[in-house]
C-alpha cells in the first residue's frame, strides 16, 4: 500500500505534468529544429512565434466563446486552433518575405541570420504584447479534470489522489497526432523528401531541380503549425503571458540541442530530456520519500534539490553535459 | 549549345575565371583540361548557376541563362556533378535516384492529400526508371543501401545515375574520374559515350586522367589562370607549346627522358 501510495504520488507530482511539459518542448523543439536543418540558423523568434499563434487562437476562442460556440467538455481553443495556425503562417510568411529572404539572396552567414532573427523576435513580442497586452490571460474552459484527485481516492481507496487534468490529457494526445503526421509528411511524401535532401545536402538539392523556394515555403507553414500547436497546448496548461513564451525559447533550445539540431527524433526526445530533469530535480520528494522509507528515516526537510526558480538552469547543465560528451547531441545532428 | 562569353568571376582581389570565352558544340564530348587552379571547376559552377558571374554572359542554345539559378537550370536540362560526390546520405541508393526529376505530383501539398494515386503511379514509374538506371551502370545491387555507405567510386556512378533520371541535354561532369580504378573508370567512360550516343546528351568533362580524355573527348579544352589557353584535338592540344608550359609541363622533356 505504502508503495502504490509512493507510486500514485510520484506520477500526480512529476511523471504526468513533465510528460504533458515534454510533449509541448518537444513540439517547439520540432520547429527550432526544421528551421536549422533546413533555414540553416537557430530561430531566436520561435518563442514569440509561438505566442503570436497562441495569441490569434485565443482571440478566436474569445469570439467563439462570446457567440457561443463550443466543444462541450473540450476547449473551445481546439477549434480555433486552426485560425491561429493560419494567422501564424501568415505572420511567419510575410517575416520571411520582408526579412529573410533578402538575407537569404545575399548568401549571408547564419550567424547573421540569428541576429536578424533576433530582431524579428523583438518586434513579434512588442506586437504580441501591443495587441493582446502583456498580463495572464486565461481562456481555457470546457471540463477541467479528465480525473480529480477526490475521485481517484474513492474508486482506489489509496492515501493519495491521482488528478488528471483534460489539458494534459489534450496535449499528449494532440502532441501524438502531430508528430505522427509529422513523420509520415517527412518520409512518405515527396515534398517531405525534399526537405530532407535539402536540409542534407544543400548544392546537390539544388543542383538535382529542387527548387528552394518552395522548401523553404513549406518548412515554414510547418514551422508555423508545430509553433502554434506548442503555444496553445502550453497557454491552455498552465496560462498564456507574452513574456514567458520569450522564456520558453531557452528550455526549447536546450532540448533541440540537447537532441541533436537538424534532427526531428532528437528534437522530441530532447525535449523529454529537459522536461523529466527540470521537474525531477525541482520536486520536493518528501511526500514520495515518506511513503516508501521507514518511519524512522523519514525525511524532516522538503528533499527538493532546487527552488522551482531555478529550473531553467537544470536544461543548461543538462545542455553542456551533454554538449561536452557529445557534441552533436543524442541523436548526431549537425554539430553547432 | 552552350557559349560563354568573356566570362569573370572573381574572389576578391583573385580572378578564379578571368575573361573566359568558349563554346561547347552540340552533341559533343569535350575535354577540359587544366592546372590545378586554372578555374574549371568554377567556371563550371558560373554556368550551373552555382556562383553569380562577377561579368560575362552565357548563352545556352541561343538563350541568355547568365546567373540563373540551379533548379531552373536543371529543368532547362543542364545538369552537372560534383568534383566531390555528393549524396543524400541518409536515403537509399534508389531514393537518391527518385528525388532527380523536378515537379513530381508529390509535391504539392493538395496533392498529397487529393491525389495519392496519382502519386502512387508516377512513384512506380520512378522507380521502375531509377532501377533501370542502376542495372545500366551495374549497381543494380546496391539498389537499397544507403547512399552514405557506398565506396567513393560507386557514388560517382550514382552522380552519373543522377543524369540518367532526366532529360538532359548538357552534363557538366566534373573530374567523374578522380579516385575510381582502372575497371570502373572504363565502365564510366562507356556508360558516358553511349549515353551521347544513345540519349544525344552533350557533355563537358574535367578530367586529369589523359588516357580517359583521349578515348572520350574532342574537342579539348586548355584553361590556365582562368582563361582558355588552347582548343583544338588532343593531338593539337598535346602539341602546343603554350599548354605544355602550362599544363602538360616540360620536366620529362628538360631532364632528357623524352625527346624534344
Amino acid at each position: 500500500m505504502e508503495f502504490l501510495n509512493a507510486i500514485v504520488a510520484l506520477s500526480n507530482y512529476v511523471l504526468v505534468p513533465a510528460l504533458a511539459y515534454g510533449s509541448q518542448l518537444a513540439l517547439g523543439a520540432l520547429g527550432v529544429t526544421l528551421i536549422y536543418g533546413i533555414l540553416r540558423f537557430s530561430n531566436f523568434a520561435h518563442g514569440d512565434t509561438m505566442a503570436f499563434g497562441t495569441m490569434i487562437t485565443i482571440l478566436m476562442t474569445w469570439w467563439m466563446q462570446s457567440v457561443g460556440i463550443g466543444l462541450g467538455p473540450l476547449p473551445t481553443a481546439l477549434l480555433a486552433l486552426p485560425f491561429g495556425i493560419a494567422g501564424c503562417a501568415a505572420m511567419v510568411l510575410l517575416t520571411d518575405r520582408v526579412v529573410y529572404r533578402f538575407y537569404r539572396a545575399q548568401k549571408v552567414k547564419p550567424v547573421i541570420l540569428v541576429i536578424v532573427s533576433m530582431g524579428v523576435m523583438f518586434v513579434m513580442n512588442g506586437l504580441v504584447r501591443f495587441v493582446i497586452g502583456p498580463g495572464d490571460q486565461r481562456f481555457a474552459d470546457g471540463e477541467r479534470f479528465i480525473i480529480t484527485a477526490l475521485d481517484f481516492r474513492m474508486m482506489t481507496g489509496l492515501k493519495e489522489g491521482l488528478a488528471i487534468k483534460t489539458t494534459q490529457g489534450i496535449t499528449l494526445v494532440t502532441a501524438v497526432i502531430v508528430v505522427g503526421v509529422l513523420f509520415w509528411f517527412l518520409t512518405h511524401t515527396r515534398t517531405g523528401k525534399s526537405m530532407r535532401a535539402y536540409s542534407d545536402n544543400e548544392d546537390l538539392a539544388l543542383l538535382s531541380g529542387i527548387n528552394p523556394e518552395r522548401v523553404v515555403l513549406v518548412t515554414w507553414l510547418i514551422v508555423a503549425a508545430l509553433a502554434t500547436v506548442a503555444g496553445t497546448l502550453y497557454g491552455l496548461d498552465k496560462s498564456f503571458k507574452p513574456f514567458t513564451y520569450f522564456q520558453l525559447l531557452l528550455p526549447i533550445f536546450a532540448s533541440a540541442i540537447v537532441g541533436g539540431l537538424g534532427s526531428p527524433l532528437g528534437a522530441i526526445a530532447g525535449g523529454f530530456v529537459i522536461a523529466f530533469s527540470e521537474v525531477t530535480i525541482t520536486y520536493a520528494w518528501k511526500k514520495v520519500l515518506v511513503y516508501l522509507m521507514p518511519e524512522s528515516l523519514e525525511p524532516s526537510g522538503l528533499v527538493q534539490l532546487m527552488s522551482t526558480d531555478y529550473k531553467f538552469a537544470v536544461s543548461f547543465v543538462i545542455l553542456l553535459i551533454v554538449l561536452l560528451f557529445r557534441p552533436t547531441g543524442l541523436f548526431r545532428g549537425k554539430a553547432v | 549549345m552552350i557559349k560563354v562569353d568573356d566570362l569573370h568571376k572573381h574572389f576578391g582581389g583573385f580572378r578564379a575565371v578571368d575573361g573566359a570565352s568558349l563554346e561547347i558544340a552540340e552533341g559533343t564530348i569535350t575535354g577540359l583540361i587544366g592546372p590545378n587552379g586554372a578555374g574549371k571547376t568554377t567556371l563550371f559552377n558560373v554556368i550551373a548557376g552555382v556562383l553569380p558571374p562577377t561579368s560575362g554572359r552565357v548563352t545556352m542554345a541561343g538563350e541568355d541563362i547568365t546567373g540563373l539559378p540551379p533548379h531552373v537550370l536543371f529543368g532547362k536540362g543542364l545538369l552537372r556533378t560534383f568534383q566531390i560526390a555528393h549524396e543524400f546520405t541518409s536515403m537509399t541508393v534508389r531514393e537518391n535516384l527518385m528525388m532527380v526529376p523536378g515537379d513530381q505530383a508529390g509535391e504539392r501539398i493538395w496533392n498529397t492529400w487529393f491525389g495519392r494515386r496519382r502519386i502512387a503511379e508516377q512513384e512506380r514509374a520512378l522507380q521502375a526508371k531509377a532501377d533501370e538506371v542502376l542495372e545500366f551502370l551495374t549497381i543494380d545491387h546496391l539498389r537499397d543501401e544507403k547512399a552514405g555507405n557506398l565506396s567513393g567510386g560507386q557514388k560517382k556512378l550514382l552522380e552519373l545515375g543522377r543524369t540518367m533520371m532526366v532529360d538532359a541535354r548538357i552534363v557538366f561532369l566534373d573530374e567523374v574520374g578522380a579516385g575510381v580504378n582502372r575497371t570502373l573508370l572504363n565502365m564510366l567512360g562507356d556508360a558516358i559515350v553511349q549515353l551521347n550516343r544513345e540519349r544525344g546528351y552533350t557533355f563537358v568533362v574535367i578530367e586529369h586522367d589523359m588516357d580517359f580524355i583521349e578515348r572520350l573527348c574532342d574537342p579539348v579544352i586548355c584553361m590556365a589562370e582562368g582563361k582558355v589557353l588552347a582548343e583544338g584535338t588532343l593531338a593539337e592540344i598535346k602539341a602546343n607549346e603554350q599548354v605544355i608550359e602550362a599544363y602538360l609541363g616540360t620536366g620529362l622533356k628538360n631532364k632528357g627522358m623524352v625527346e624534344a
